[in-house]
């Protein structure tokens, strides 16, 4: 039997089964069929491999994949819906980890100089080298986004004097490294440049992540999964492997637009968000926003009246909403104003929360049926026919002054239009400002009533009203 | 402790200070509430009402002699205040700054007294601001007095018997009561023109719907302390003058509601403007009690001067008597609820608390009035947030510049084609096409499954697992050791990463 050819096939059979779970994601009917695609996929690949190419040691491999498949199947079980952002950087970690882990392995293997010669070992030792990189670059950067997801470090960016410097000074370094591996790796070395160009690179990782803020986490969590998959493709170029190639090249793309989107969504270019510092020049505009007036603040139980008479009630749920846990009651609330007859919609923004998708995995949980959760064009016309908005912890999502000052830290960032409805209500525990640092003008209008305290507690006693 | 509500005493003065609804609630506070008998009857509410709310009815002696705490509308006449003890708390409209005799006397008796008048403009006072709420009915009341005396439709119709024009009203000075003038106005039909010398509440204005009179003069701002106008300069009032002098030959219905705080109402409508106007015109003068804006108003008269009707009611609230009451009624619960901190009812005047503080104009005998200065300005910022957002400009794409780029990629393709070995070329390939493929597949992604989509690709991303099988049977001990590694880490990936999907997947629904 000719195993190569098997092989080759399983491998396209895995790479199809791979577009078709992600092409399967583009709507609920077909996502569940996707993820299993996906999962058929892997195991083709795997069983093919592990049959054809595996010659010895399936002890330690098993043990292996029994111990981590464990793990992994604990961790997917008892993360909580709002830990996701936390839980997807650290596997993007993972991924990065091998990715080094491969590449060094790749590069000890004493075949290595047999195997290839002259232009074809410089491009070997290229695409092991941007491997590594790639892989580093991944691994400390969602450490990094990990530890700020999670609130083990501040969300704050940190902005170095002459950052930008700095990075260019670091790539100038991985180029001249690279330049020295190639030459030393010809002649049998380069361990050495390849060790200091994976610092580099990890210190490069930490510090890209590290300089970006929190409101900007959904660009970063997407970027790093865009990240993992260009280790994935460089990894398939070093071992001549199509098949990670292909996916690496899937799920790179599929990252960076992803990446793109959430981007479009808070009107940023692409590269200012990677040079970072994004909320540290709120300082000025929040001092200027001090003094805007008068807020009105609403009682519980003014609010569940409010929403009573209500014809149609748009929820707005920003990250406020998972912190507070908030996502069970406001479905409960939900449902008795459904019963009611309140016409009750979600709408959501690009990029409330921590992680594209985020807030609609949090309702998707709860139970919230999803066809009464809609994209912010979706519903964006619609405020003037809306009775009463309710702003669930969210703040930059929903400033008037992203349209009205073009100059703002958040100008032009499209934003979901409440204010144009009847009455907003906003659940905030306390006046500061968003992650962007801009003071909201909408706080201060007349048809905004705030409604202070925990959202939680508050939606609580809203639920116990109604 | 025990709250009392008398009757009011004041000629023409229908409202009531607690309405049976606000008194339950003043009773689950803690309070026993005794109400004089018939003091709600003329704002509708009957004392057998007020007896299911559970208030007992009780006679003015009663009353005034046995309450702690004594709601009022109107401040005290001089019997009233002379009846006033010691340990008594008052709280009602005093106007301290008109009235310093009534405040010389209730010092003197040693009674806490709190003015309604006197809550200070802060956001967390809005609630028991019953200037405002009172505002509010009376800027009603004056589009409903108007209709009364003027001859015509408010609003414009074409019918079988001739065309009908709309009514044209001015409003004069745009607070609480002008913005709620020009909503009845508008809502009944009329064209509505509005001035006020604050240029902040142009918007305001503009959002009912109606026209702002623009003044032709260099930037002058009319706002005061507290949201309130303030005086203006000689030109500015020449300018106005002139205006109103123009808009008065046009106007139908002229309605007044400018006050300067502590001052007489400015005169803005002269004789000869009233003369000016077309017979059967009608002017409301909300400042009459104060006044008046109009020179020919009699305060509490209406009086017709040259075919004009000028309607100088000083009760306006008080003819809306049901719903001032109400709202009046909880304008002051509002204020015992902050003064009830243990809901036990016992009051509480604490004078750290700034809306208490600023209305206290008496306590233990000491005379507690002017307030001092609020520590928060009120005013809204000068350039107000414009709510409507501005035209979003679109930046044309450079066509040149996608067209530039893909030359500059075409051609490092080329160059790298023509060094790179064949091996190398289809990979790259494969990988060029595996790129066109996500990019096309991902767009169709929906928003809602971003994170399930982000999960399933890190899934699939450990596909280079692969690789460390590949090179997990080396005879090489430290290669073996990684690529085991490798596996473990990978292998957390592939299943959390599926399973986590999964998970997510079950949860959306329909």
């Amino acid at each position: 039997m000719n195993i190569e050819g098997v092989i080759s096939v399983s491998y396209i059979i895995a790479t199809i089964l791979f577009i078709l779970a992600l092409g399967g994601l583009s709507n609920q009917e077909t996502a569940r069929r996707g993820n299993w695609y996906g999962i058929i996929g892997m195991a083709i690949a795997l069983i093919a491999t592990i049959l054809g190419v595996v010659t010895q040691h399936y002890e330690y491999l098993f043990a292996a994949l029994l111990i981590g498949g464990t793990i992994g199947l604990i961790a997917a079980k008892r993360v909580q819906m709002t830990q996701m952002p936390e839980l997807v950087a650290i596997l993007h970690s993972l991924v990065g980890l091998a990715a080094v882990a491969v590449g060094f392995a790749n590069f000890m293997d004493p075949a290595r100089l047999s195997h290839y010669i002259g232009v074809e070992l410089t491009i070997h030792d290229i695409e092991t080298y941007l491997g590594i990189l790639i892989g580093a670059v991944t691994f400390s950067g969602s450490v990094i986004a990990f530890g700020k997801l999670s609130g083990r470090l501040s969300g704050s960016p940190l902005t170095l004097p002459g950052r930008h410097l700095f990075n260019l000074g670091l790539l100038i370094a991985a180029i001249f490294f690279a330049y020295q591996f190639v030459v030393q790796s010809a002649d049998g070395g380069g361990m050495q440049p390849l060790i200091i160009m994976t610092a580099i690179a990890l210190v490069f990782g930490i510090h890209m992540v590290m300089a970006i803020g929190g409101a900007d986490m959904p660009v970063v969590v997407s970027m790093l999964n865009s990240y993992s998959g260009w280790a994935a493709s460089a990894t398939g170029f070093m071992l001549g492997n199509d098949l990670l190639i292909v996916t690496g090249a899937l799920v790179g793309s599929s990252g960076a637009i992803l990446s793109y989107i959430m981007c479009r969504a808070m009107n940023r270019k692409f590269l200012s968000v990677i040079a970072g510092g994004f909320g540290t020049g709120g300082g000025t505009a929040a001092a200027a926003g001090e003094d805007q007036g008068e807020v009105n603040p609403i009682e519980a139980e003014e609010t569940a009246e409010l929403l009573a008479n209500a014809k149609q009630v748009m929820i707005i749920p920003g990250y406020g909403m998972a912190v507070a846990q908030a996502q069970h009651i406001v479905y409960e609330i939900t449902k008795t104003l459904r019963a009611k007859g309140v016409n009750v919609r979600f709408g959501i923004h690009p990029v409330a929360g921590r992680m594209p998708g985020h807030m609609n995995v949090l309702l998707a949980e709860a139970k919230v049926p999803y066809d009464i959760v809609f994209e912010m064009d979706e519903v964006n016309n619609d405020f003037p026919k809306v009775d009463v908005s309710v702003i669930i912890g969210a703040n930059d999502i929903v400033n008037p002054s992203a349209l009205t000052d073009p100059d703002g830290p958040i100008g032009g960032m499209p934003v979901l239009e409440c204010w144009k409805g009847g009455v907003s209500i906003v659940l905030k525990r306390s006046m500061a400002t968003g992650y962007a640092g801009v003071q909201n003008p909408l706080f201060f209008l007349d048809n905004t009533r705030m409604l202070f305290g925990d959202a939680g507690d508050t939606l609580d006693k809203v639920f116990k009203a109604l | 402790m025990r709250i009392g509500v008398p009757k009011e005493l004041f000629a023409g003065e229908k409202r009531v200070a607690t309405t049976p609804d606000v008194a339950a609630q003043l009773i689950k506070m803690g309070y026993d509430v005794a109400v004089e008998s018939n003091a709600g009857a003329a704002a509708n509410y009957s004392d057998a009402s007020y007896e299911t709310a559970g208030c007992s009815i009780a006679s003015r002696e009663e009353i005034w002699n046995d309450s702690d705490i004594v709601l009022k509308v109107r401040g005290p006449d001089d019997e009233e205040a002379a009846s006033l003890k010691a340990g008594q708390t008052l709280i009602s409209f005093l106007w301290p700054a008109q009235n310093p005799e009534l405040l010389q006397k209730l010092t003197e008796s040693g009674v806490t007294a709190l003015a309604m008048d006197s809550v200070p403009r802060i956001s967390r006072a809005q609630k028991m601001d019953a200037l405002s709420s009172m505002a509010n009915i009376a800027g009603y009341r004056a589009v409903v007095e108007a209709a009364q005396h003027f001859g015509r439709f408010f609003t414009g119709q074409i019918t079988a018997a001739g065309k009908v024009p709309p009514a044209k009203v001015l409003v004069i000075g745009a607070g609480v009561a002008g913005l709620a003038a020009i909503g009845a106005a508008k809502s009944m039909g009329a064209i509505v023109r509005s001035f006020d010398t604050r240029p902040e509440v142009k918007e305001q204005i503009e959002s009912m719907d109606a026209e702002f009179l623009m003044l032709d003069f260099e930037d002058e701002d009319g706002s005061g302390e507290g949201g309130y106008a303030k005086i203006m300069s000689d030109e500015f009032i020449k300018a106005e003058m002139a205006l109103f002098a123009e808009q008065a030959k046009d106007v139908d219905i002229i309605i007044t509601t400018a006050l300067i705080p502590g001052r007489p109402a400015p005169r803005l409508v002269l004789s000869d403007m009233v003369e000016s106007m077309k017979d059967g015109s009608v002017i409301v003068d909300l400042a009459a009690e104060q006044g008046g804006n109009c020179e020919l108003t009699e305060p509490g008269k209406v009086i017709v001067h040259n075919g004009v009707t000028i309607i100088g009611y000083t009760d306006m609230a008080s003819r809306l008597a049901t719903q001032s009451s109400q709202l009046y009624a909880s304008n002051l619960r509002h204020m015992l609820t902050d003064m009830t901190p243990g809901k036990d009812g016992q009051i509480v005047v604490d004078m750290e608390d700034e809306a208490i503080r600023g209305a206290t104009v008496c306590k233990d005998g000491k005379t507690t009035w002017p307030p001092p200065a609020p520590q928060l300005s009120v005013a809204p910022s000068k350039p107000k947030p414009a709510p409507a957002p501005a035209p979003v400009v679109e930046k044309k794409r450079s066509v040149a510049g996608p067209i530039i780029g893909m030359v500059i990629a075409g051609l490092a393709l080329l160059g790298l084609g023509a060094v790179a070995p064949a091996s190398f070329m289809a990979h790259f390939t494969v990988f060029v096409l595996a790129c066109f493929v996500g990019y096309m597949v991902i767009w169709n992604v929906t928003a809602a499954l971003h994170t399930p989509l982000m999960s399933v690709t890190n899934a699939i991303s450990s596909i280079i697992i692969l690789g460390a099988l590949i090179q997990i049977s080396s005879e090489v001990e430290v290669i073996k050791w990684v690529a085991v590694a490798t596996v473990l880490l990978t292998s957390i990936n592939i299943v959390g990463g599926f399973a986590v999907t999964r998970r997510m997947l079950e949860m959306f629904r329909r």
